[in-house]
């Protein structure tokens, strides 16, 4: 493992794992612990991004004559920006119901 | 070795600002974080010789949905408020979660670490090359995706105009549940 991170010939896809992954649980840590919708929506975008990056990172290395992987990455964008349009109208909706943007109101729902 | 010194200069920022990003008290600093670390990212796909997907990235990401984020932010919390986490219990169970996944998740990376040190360096890609395979019909290319994301990019607009609107009799309803 330390050869494979400190070399002399380029940057290890262990590397981009590893980044990848901590991207991934700090967005599941924030996910779980926050109580405000805006901030649970911050840490999806964050898990997001890191599966963005995971699929950039393995069309390069291991299919580099393929551009399969950044399709995938470019849609995931486009649809995270779907999700984020809608998700903070549901938040501004919430917020003009009770007043302020907290998952806790969310308890019962309208039919 | 340039390469590997901006690599893990990226790396740390991003690792350091995607934890601020999750603890932080304040919401509006918590998205400037994020904004740094999709920023970051973006530094990462320039390193991977991805032109198209940085220019993607920076104008989605980091300037189409952070200026949402932060209007929305704007319309429903004050400025200058910490807002409130959940407590106890439930910050100690996320936390052993979030590090026991990171663990063994790590683990299985590195028990099957791929032993790729170097990308082989195609030329880069022309946006011709881009522009056939999003809009061609064969193998490897992506026009019914590209038109199902026009398509689920109109049906958000109108969704979240939907959602978002407020209509007087709705109005009037919730005043009338409230008496």
């Amino acid at each position: 493992m330390g050869e494979l991170l400190i070399n002399n010939a380029g940057v290890p896809v262990l590397a981009y794992q590893l980044v990848s992954l901590i991207i991934f649980f700090a967005g599941i840590y924030g996910f779980f612990t926050r109580r405000n919708l805006m901030m649970m929506l911050i840490s999806v975008e964050l898990i997001l991004n890191a599966a963005d990056i995971n699929f950039a990172v393995f069309n390069r290395y291991l299919f580099p004559g393929e551009i399969d992987g950044m399709f995938f990455a470019l849609f995931t964008i486009a649809i995270a920006a779907c999700e984020t349009a809608v998700a903070i109208a549901i938040i501004i909706n919430v917020y003009r119901n009770f007043g302020n943007a907290e998952v806790d109101n969310l308890k019962k729902m309208k039919g | 070795m340039t390469e590997q010194i901006i690599f893990y200069l990226l790396a740390l920022a991003i690792t350091a600002f995607s934890i601020l990003a999750v603890t932080s008290k304040r919401i509006v600093r918590s998205a400037t974080y994020l904004l740094f670390v999709l920023l970051a990212t973006a530094g990462l796909y320039m390193l991977l010789g991805y032109y198209f997907l940085f220019a993607v990235q920076i104008s989605v990401y980091a300037g189409g949905i952070m200026v949402l984020f932060i209007m929305a932010i704007f319309l429903t919390h004050k400025p200058g408020k910490d807002i409130r986490t959940k407590k106890g219990w439930r910050i100690h169970a996320s936390l052993l979660l979030s590090v026991v996944g990171l663990l063994f998740s790590g683990y299985i990376v590195l028990n099957n670490a791929i032993g790729i040190v170097q990308f082989i360096e195609n030329e880069e890609l022309t946006m011709q090359q881009i522009g056939t395979a999003m809009l061609g019909t064969g193998k490897q290319q992506y026009l019914l995706s590209f038109e199902m994301m026009s398509i689920l990019l109109l049906a958000c607009i109108v969704g979240a105009i939907l959602i978002a609107r407020k209509t007087k009799t709705e109005k009037n309803e919730s005043n009338d549940t409230e008496l």
